[in-house]
């Protein structure tokens, strides 16, 4: 409890990394989000909660621009990060996804070595001068995504060849390999046991001394241990956006009460 | 516990909704799954009835092809006959003569009793037997004076008696051929000189004209083909995967894009004798390459395998799971990265086969050959360099396989079967060729 205090604290005087304004996202004619505004605090974890649809997905891709990759998607308003309008023309997105890594719902490791996802991101984009330095980089990503003492032996297996939670782990490294300033995740957990959960959970919270953590989480329990901040999502809107001790003790808003006390969902 | 459960079987009625007894619904569903089965046994069955009947047919018209009736023939090269040879107008007309000597030489020493000399004897020999001792002089002048054994084609109404073709009724009113000839060649074949073998020439050599088709041979029209699927390979290849690529993962969606995919599907199903007229307008008349030569012809069957590359190496891309394009790109690589790093070797294995299966198509096409000029009597010697031969007029393996089936004399008839055999087994490496292809990029994920 002390701790959370102290997080808690800490943010307080944080700035603001993210910010989104009146953000509409369409697929096709569909509006998927309708009209968010909230401003990110670096350096923080905040969890995006709310039903199955509600857009919470979309809207993290949203962040990095992986929705570009959607031809029927087409997004107003606006987003910054560090006060830089993301969607701007001059805007490169790979510039952008290098500064802003991201973990899928689903794990999706290349099917290639272990070795060479983890090595993939910082070859592209030159972060190191000889194997020595990548082999750093490889070691210290694995062991933060709490799966070195897995798979130190095997790094030319293939990563397909993981179990299911092994690859998630293996994607949060390949994520974090690229040092980003922000990482995003879509339901990082969901295909993990409790254990491995914890694991991720504490990797997370170490992730947040040095970068803005966005995760998106199904489960109230983790969204509360892992988030300084967060937000409710329900039907394309944010109905509720706050320090995560305020959103699970005292929502303001009728739905968001409903929804963590497993009212609606 | 075993006990029991025999009990149970045994004395009392089955239970309701016992495991045991299967409801009537259940056995239709069996008996309709039984049913599916043997059809699915009889489809293949007929399948293979076919091919059985067709590879049989194939094996037993074709394969006496590879073999061939020669006449073996000590000649004693003198050089006085050689040097007046060479100095006459009719040279081939000389070595005749040289050859008939030898004949009947060889005749009489076998103790083979005939009224038959000179001309008349020599009409069991091929044509080819003069050209081929010149041939052999001219490259072995240290030979002359010495004797040689040589091994001439028999001609092909021998060969025919050979192999079953002839019979001494036929050649009543054959004036190449009398049936006091195969009393003759009877003895020489007991003598040993006359025989059947395998004959490397038909694989190998130049097709010949039409009143010599012992001495006919596939090997320029396989250098033919050879000339065309390297046209195809560094055409359609690039060109097939690279408009698939763009098309697939970088081209916006939009009416003009889907207008060209509508026509691509639609190129793959134009008849083989339109790219060929296509071909003849363009490349020959406008264009004006050299008629003939296997460059027109390779070009021609690029235009009609890039449908077939570009919609399989669309499907092989599209078979990618997308999770693999967008790991790549949250990871910050452009879409050029993700498609080469990542996509393409998952790729690979699809566009391989496709590739594979456009070529030997297009191995296999005849009719826009026919446009070009392709088929015929065209080359007789192996081009000059490897360069030339894809400028020089040729034939290819299908066109030379339509050609020889279409010549009057039955000899030819046979040699057709045996070019198709010769085709089908460059079919059969280039599946093999994809099927070790695509094991050896195949990669789980
Ligand atoms: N590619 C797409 N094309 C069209 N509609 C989409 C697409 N992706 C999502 N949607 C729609 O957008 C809405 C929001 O989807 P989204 O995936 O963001 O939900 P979510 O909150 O992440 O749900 P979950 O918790 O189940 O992952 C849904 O109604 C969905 O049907
Ligand atoms: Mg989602």
């Amino acid at each position: 409890m002390n701790d959370m205090r102290y997080i808690e604290r800490a943010t307080d005087m944080n700035e603001t990394k993210i910010t989104a304004r009146d953000v509409h996202v369409f697929y096709g004619d569909s509006e998927a989000i309708k009209g968010v505004d909230v401003d990110i605090q670096a350096r923080a974890v905040t969890a995006f909660i709310g039903p199955s649809g509600c857009g919470k997905s979309t809207f993290l891709r949203t962040i990095n621009r992986m929705n570009d990759t959607i031809p029927s998607c087409r997004v107003t308003g606006g987003i910054t990060l560090d006060g830089e309008d993301i969607y701007d023309k001059r805007v490169d997105v790979v510039q952008l996804r290098q500064k802003i890594g991201m973990v899928f719902q689903k794990p999706n490791p290349f099917p290639k070595s272990i070795y060479d996802n983890i090595a993939y991101g910082p070859r592209i984009h030159g972060l190191t001068k000889n194997k020595a330095e990548m082999d750093e980089i490889i070691e210290k990503s694995l062991r933060r995504a709490a799966i070195w003492d897995e798979v130190k032996d095997r790094l030319q297996a293939p990563g397909t060849g993981l179990s299911g939670g092994q690859q998630q782990r293996l994607c949060i490294a390949r994520a974090i390999a690229t040092s980003p300033e922000v990482l995003l995740m879509d339901e990082p957990c969901s295909a993990l046991d409790p254990i491995a959960t914890a694991q991720v959970e504490e990797l997370i919270d170490e992730l947040r001394q040095e970068y803005t953590v966005v995760i998106v989480t199904h489960s109230m329990q983790q969204a509360a241990r892992v988030s300084q901040k967060t937000a409710f999502f329900h039907l394309g809107h944010l109905v509720e956006y706050g320090d995560t001790s305020d959103i699970f003790t005292n929502p303001k808003d009728q739905r968001t009460e409903s929804y963590i006390s497993g009212k609606i969902g | 516990m075993t006990d029991t459960s025999a009990n149970g079987q045994n004395n009392a009625a089955p239970k309701k909704n016992s495991l045991f007894v299967q409801d009537a619904r259940l056995k239709r569903r069996k008996s309709a799954e039984k049913r599916f089965q043997w059809y699915g046994i009889g489809a293949i069955s007929i399948g293979c009835i076919f091919l059985v009947v067709l590879l049989t047919n194939i094996l037993m018209n074709g394969s006496s092809a590879f073999r061939q009736t020669f006449i073996d023939l000590p000649i004693t090269l003198n050089a006085e006959e050689i040097e007046a040879a060479e100095a006459s107008m009719l040279k081939t007309g000389a070595y005749k003569n040289i050859i008939y000597a030898a004949l009947e030489e060889q005749v009489a020493s076998k103790g083979v009793e005939t009224e038959m000399s000179g001309k008349d004897l020599g009409k069991i020999m091929s044509d080819s037997a003069p050209g081929e001792l010149r041939g052999f002089v001219l490259a072995n002048p240290d030979a002359i004076g010495t004797t040689v054994d040589f091994s001439f084609f028999a001609s092909s109404r021998v060969d025919g008696y050979f192999k079953g073709r002839v019979e001494r009724a036929d050649l009543v009113n054959d004036k190449n051929l009398d049936a006091a000839h195969l009393d003759i060649i009877d003895q020489l074949k007991d003598a040993g000189i006359v025989g059947l073998h395998f004959n490397a020439e038909f694989i190998f050599g130049a097709d010949a004209s039409d009143n010599r088709p012992e001495q006919a041979g596939m090997g320029l029209s396989i250098l033919g083909s050879f000339y065309m699927m390297i046209v195809v390979l560094l055409l359609a290849l690039p060109i097939g995967v690279g408009a698939a690529i763009y098309l697939e993962e970088f081209a916006p969606q939009s009416k003009f894009t889907d207008v060209i995919e509508v026509n691509i599907s639609n190129l793959a199903a134009v008849p083989s004798i339109v790219f060929g007229i296509l071909g003849l307008a363009i490349f020959i008349q406008t264009m004006h390459f050299t008629k003939s030569a296997p460059l027109v012809g390779g070009l021609v069957l690029t235009l009609m395998t890039l449908p077939t590359i570009i919609i399989s190496t669309r499907a092989a891309l599209k078979a990618v799971p997308p999770s693999i394009r967008e790991a790549a790109l949250g990871l910050g690589a452009s879409r050029m990265q993700a498609v080469f790093d990542h996509v393409l070797p998952l790729a690979m294995p699809g566009i391989l086969t496709g590739t594979i299966i456009g070529l030997a198509q297009a191995l296999g096409e005849t009719a826009p050959l026919l446009l070009i000029g392709m088929v015929g009597f065209l080359a007789t010697n192996t081009p000059e360099s490897f360069i030339a031969g894809f400028d020089t007029p040729n034939s290819a393996m299908p066109a030379q396989i339509y050609q020889w089936a279409s010549r009057a004399d039955p000899a030819f008839y046979e040699r057709a079967w045996g070019g198709i055999i010769i085709l089908l087994f460059f079919l059969l490496a280039m599946n093999i060729i994809a099927v070790i292809l695509r094991r050896k990029f195949e990669r789980r994920w």
